[in-house]
């Protein structure tokens, strides 16, 4: 733990780091392969839409002496539909069967109790009309266009319009690659998938909005320096922030994973395990996403603003300018900064060249 | 050079963290005493941890009655499924609009939850229809031509039913009307539903005399026949019998049309009918129940109509009442369904009563349609969840297991990496839980909060958007004393900068919560206020909590000193010693006023 938490030090004082912003346009490819073939799987596959869209029904058996296969041929006959049947971890049956109305369903219920030769009360039934799954998604994509319409404006307002559009495109990235590998995996979508896909919305941009944060308050004054580019104060601050993004999507994982094993492993399938599974992938990707899409989309967009154009030329032609000087100079530059900026937790080092790592060297060894 | 006033304020917010402290202790004293007070110990369980059966309806316009779909509608439906499944005797039932246009009722465990359908189902249109043609509802009518005797011939007076005014006021002598109602409920032993009502109000209503007859012989009607050939055709290979005929039969039927309609009898046999348009709705029902007449001894349903009712219901009747059975008789058709066709003897108005083969429920039911099913919405099952007891308890120990194994999950990870700092972490997590626990569990009473399964997911997921708060402040402490501070400063350097990242992350997840809560309908619902209500508490926990006891912590000496098991030692932190070393000949003169 002591070397994790060195690790965060030196993340935090610039003596390690990854150059994020400057290996952009890998991570960039990286994305938009994944998006790609995302976008494929549903074009090919689609996505395993459960019960609750299409209409049908659920039914939940206590534990019967009756096999899967048992069980389905009886479902068969009952219902003229094709079933699916599951064992539960409790002993008990999952009967899924689509197309039946909700009306019939009790018939269905009633002479699914007698065949497998259980009460019928003590089933569990899950009756869907055909039109709600529809409803559901069509208030989910409601959901989606209100929240990205205010988080879009929040954002632009309590940062700026290009964190926002940053922000907005890590987002349609993260649930592009969820529901991509729903479709790819095969998994069943749920009215707890698309809960579980609503709340990465929140979480997602929870993430990034840290690291803008961070990036927001490196970037203060950054015209009045010459030592670092925009670019290389985005980095800065999402290396000093990867331990925080690391610390939370281990935490966020944690729990999500107690819901995956216990809603999987005890209870079999149902809402527990659908929430958490889309959450699960939702959260990886959102992580990735903050840290490898969203700051460095801000840095691009913002390296284009004619200020920070006419702050890296100035910043290049100095760092130009010192190595003519020499080597001599650059210790004393180093340590000096420091002190110089008033605000403590500003620029203690960049990641990206020489200076900054001929500075790290000396301290690390210590 | 700032050192100075960094080093005051400390000092300034020394009174604070104690006062924020009390603050959050009496909070969440008065919570609990609030729980024990209100006799709620636990949060109000939702059906899918409890047990029961969640229907979810969704409202439709009627054909040619568009944007009736609205808030006020939409509020009567909720009180008539209200009151219909209270009426069964469910208590603590519970019927909420949600969205627009849904209404979800909760009917608890142990109700016959089919019977409880079968009442939220049918809150629906009600019309007046005369009756036309009717006959045995089996499959292929031996002789289905509308002129068919079949109307009278499986019927027996008995099953009978029929409106009169209401024989309260007249029978108020007894002793005149006994000698004819003496003879009266004899014959009424024999075809109770026909006779004895009209005779009853003998002393009343003038028509009296007329009424025994229709019951009598039902006569084959020859069709007088308005019915076009298509609703004959149709009349004529209706099968009343079958379920999904019925179901789909009373769809897209126009009340200003006549149409063909199921019906039960008082025998409990299926019937089938020809029925005019609707000359009254359901609406011009002002109030009707289901009561016991005393002096009868039966079951009668009592209905009283508005005042535009009572003239619609007066020209209906009055053309009726001049017919030959079984075209005397109106219809009262609910959803397309014909619940009673009563024969009509005479001419009635404001009020009237419906007599016949009645025992309390099917008296009551019909008071009850009558009264309530005068909506001009119709509704459509979205979705019906049954859960059993056994599997709700299942689900919620799976939760709360869930719940154990992610928490230890996070207490260990805090524990290993943040080590003393964790027991800040912690007692802010057991604040937070506290006060999430009573407050849902306040809510339950307050406005009907009941958890659920998503809700208890939507939990167990704030655990980490909780501790991320926590994060983000101790990584900033922790960068602060990098930057070679001592821990007090630290602490409240530190605190400005996590504040606002806390609260503008927060505000990013409650405004995902919020919207999510507005949107949506059902489920996602749940687990959104748990969203939007743990966010709430852990900006709460946060500043009224964390914050001061983090102050008071960098007080004691193992934390300032920078124990190695404090989670803050310096050098364990990479706060590099000649970095202090070099500040130190600088230092003497900030490090005091600090301290």
């Amino acid at each position: 733990m002591s070397r994790l938490g060195n690790l965060g030090a030196r993340l935090y004082q610039g003596e390690v780091g990854y150059d994020f912003v400057g290996k952009r346009k890998v991570w960039y490819g990286v994305s938009i392969l994944i998006t790609i073939t995302a976008i494929v799987a549903l074009a090919v596959q689609g996505l395993n839409m459960g019960i609750e869209f299409k209409g049908g029904a659920v039914f939940t058996t206590p534990k019967a002496d009756v096999s899967v296969s048992q069980a389905t041929e009886v479902a068969e006959e009952i219902s003229d539909h094709i079933p699916i049947v599951q064992e539960l971890g409790t002993g008990g049956l999952r009967i899924q069967i689509s197309g039946v109305d909700t009306a019939e369903a009790d018939r269905v219920q009633a002479e699914l109790a007698k065949a497998l030769n259980i009460e019928a009360a003590s089933i569990n039934a899950d009756l869907v009309g055909p039109s709600w799954g529809e409803q559901i998604a069509n208030k989910a994509w409601t959901g989606l266009g209100v929240f990205m319409l205010l988080v879009v404006i929040y954002l632009a307002i309590a940062f700026e319009w290009r964190m926002a559009v940053a922000a907005l495109v890590a987002l349609i990235h993260d649930i592009t690659i969820t529901v991509g590998i729903y479709a790819l995996v095969g998994f069943e979508v749920t009215v707890g998938t698309v809960i579980g896909l609503l709340t990465i919305l929140g979480y997602s941009l929870y993430d990034t909005v840290v690291v803008f944060d961070s990036l927001k308050e490196g970037q203060k004054d950054i015209t009045k320096q010459t030592r670092f580019t925009y670019s290389e104060i985005a980095n800065r601050s999402i290396n000093s922030t990867l331990v925080r993004s690391i610390n939370t999507t281990v935490v966020a994982l944690l729990p999500v994973a107690g819901l995956l094993f216990i809603g999987g492993g005890f209870l079999g399938a149902g809402m527990l395990n659908d929430i958490s599974l889309s959450l699960f992938v939702g959260l990886a990707a959102g992580a990735y996403s903050s840290i490898f899409i969203a700051t460095p989309l801000v840095a691009d967009l913002k390296e284009r603003d004619p200020q920070m154009k006419a702050l890296k030329k100035r910043v290049l032609a100095k760092r130009a300018a010192a190595e003519a000087r020499g080597e001599a100079g650059e210790d004393q530059q180093g340590e000096a900064p420091d002190d110089a900026v008033p605000d403590g937790a500003a620029p203690a080092g960049a990641v990206v060249g020489p200076r900054g790592r001929g500075r790290g060297r000396p301290s690390g060894r210590r | 050079m700032a050192a100075p006033n960094r080093g005051r304020r400390p000092a300034g917010a020394q009174g604070k963290p104690g006062r924020a402290l009390a603050l959050i202790l009496i909070a969440m004293v008065a919570l609990t005493g609030g729980m024990f007070w209100a006799g709620q110990l636990t949060p109000r369980l939702g059906i899918d941890l409890a047990g029961g059966t969640t229907i979810t309806l969704e409202a439709k316009n009627q054909p040619g009655q568009e944007n009736a779909v609205n808030e006020t509608n939409m509020n009567t439906a909720v009180g008539i499924i209200e009151r219909r499944v209270n009426g069964l005797g469910v208590s603590e039932a519970e019927v909420q609009t949600q969205g627009n246009s849904h209404i979800i009722v909760n009917i608890p465990k142990g109700t016959n939850s089919e019977q409880a359908r079968e009442q939220v189902g049918t809150t629906a249109q009600l019309f007046f229809r005369p009756v036309l043609t009717v006959a045995a509802g089996g499959p292929a009518a031996p002789e289905p031509s509308p002129s068919a005797s079949a109307g009278g011939a499986p019927k027996d007076d008995k099953d009978k039913e029929t409106a009169t005014p209401p024989s309260g006021s007249p029978s108020g002598t007894p002793s005149p009307s006994a000698t004819t109602q003496g003879r009266a409920v004899t014959e009424g032993l024999k075809a109770p539903a026909a006779t004895p009502s009209p005779s009853a109000s003998t002393s009343g209503s003038p028509k009296a005399s007329e009424s025994p007859k229709p019951g009598e012989s039902p006569v084959p009607t020859p069709s007088a026949d308005p019915a076009t050939a298509a609703l004959e055709k149709q009349f004529t290979t209706l099968d009343c019998t079958d379920d999904k005929v019925r179901g789909t039969l009373g769809d897209n039927v126009k009340p200003t049309e006549p149409a063909v309609a199921c019906g039960k009898n008082g025998a409990g046999e299926w019937e089938k009918y020809i029925l005019g348009p609707a000359e009254v709705n359901g609406k011009d029902v002002d109030d009707a129940k289901g009561q016991l007449d005393q002096q009868r001894g039966m079951w009668i349903v009592t209905m009283d109509f508005t005042e535009a009712g009572a003239k619609k219901f007066q020209k209906i009747t009055s053309r009726l009442s001049q017919q030959q059975p079984p075209m005397n008789q109106f219809a009262i058709v609910l959803d397309g369904e014909v619940v009673s066709a009563p024969q009509v003897n005479q001419t009635l108005s404001a009020s009237a009563e419906i007599t016949g083969n009645f025992d309390q429920d099917s008296a009551q039911n019909l008071g009850n349609i009558l009264s309530y099913g005068a909506l001009p919405l119709s509704f459509e099952e979205d979705s019906v969840t049954t859960v059993t007891a056994a599997l709700g308890g299942e689900q919620l120990k799976a939760g709360l297991i869930a719940g154990a194994i992610g928490l230890a999950l996070v207490i260990i990870y805090l524990v290993v990496y943040y080590r003393g700092l964790s027991l800040i972490a912690l007692l802010s997590l057991a604040v937070s839980a506290i006060l999430t626990y009573t407050i849902m569990t306040l809510l339950g009473p307050a406005i009907g909060f009941a958890l659920n399964l998503p809700a208890v997911c939507g939990a167990i997921v704030a655990i980490g958007i909780t501790a991320d708060s926590f994060i983000v402040y101790f990584e900033r402490i922790r960068d602060e004393i990098r930057e070679g501070r001592t821990l007090r400063p630290a602490v409240e350097r530190a605190w400005p900068r996590a504040r606002r990242t806390v609260l503008v992350s927060d505000f990013v997840s409650f405004l995902a919560a919020a919207v999510l809560f507005v949107v949506t309908v059902g489920k996602v619902q749940g687990f959104a206020f748990t969203l939007g209500l743990t966010t709430l508490l852990d900006v709460v926990v946060v500043f009224f909590f964390t914050k001061p006891v983090m102050t008071l912590m960098a007080r004691r000496k193992f934390f300032a000193s920078g124990h190695p098991w404090s989670g803050l030692d310096p050098k364990r932190l990479g706060a590099k010693p000649p970095l202090r070393r070099s500040r130190r000949t600088t230092a003497p003169t900030t490090d005091p006023k600090e301290a």
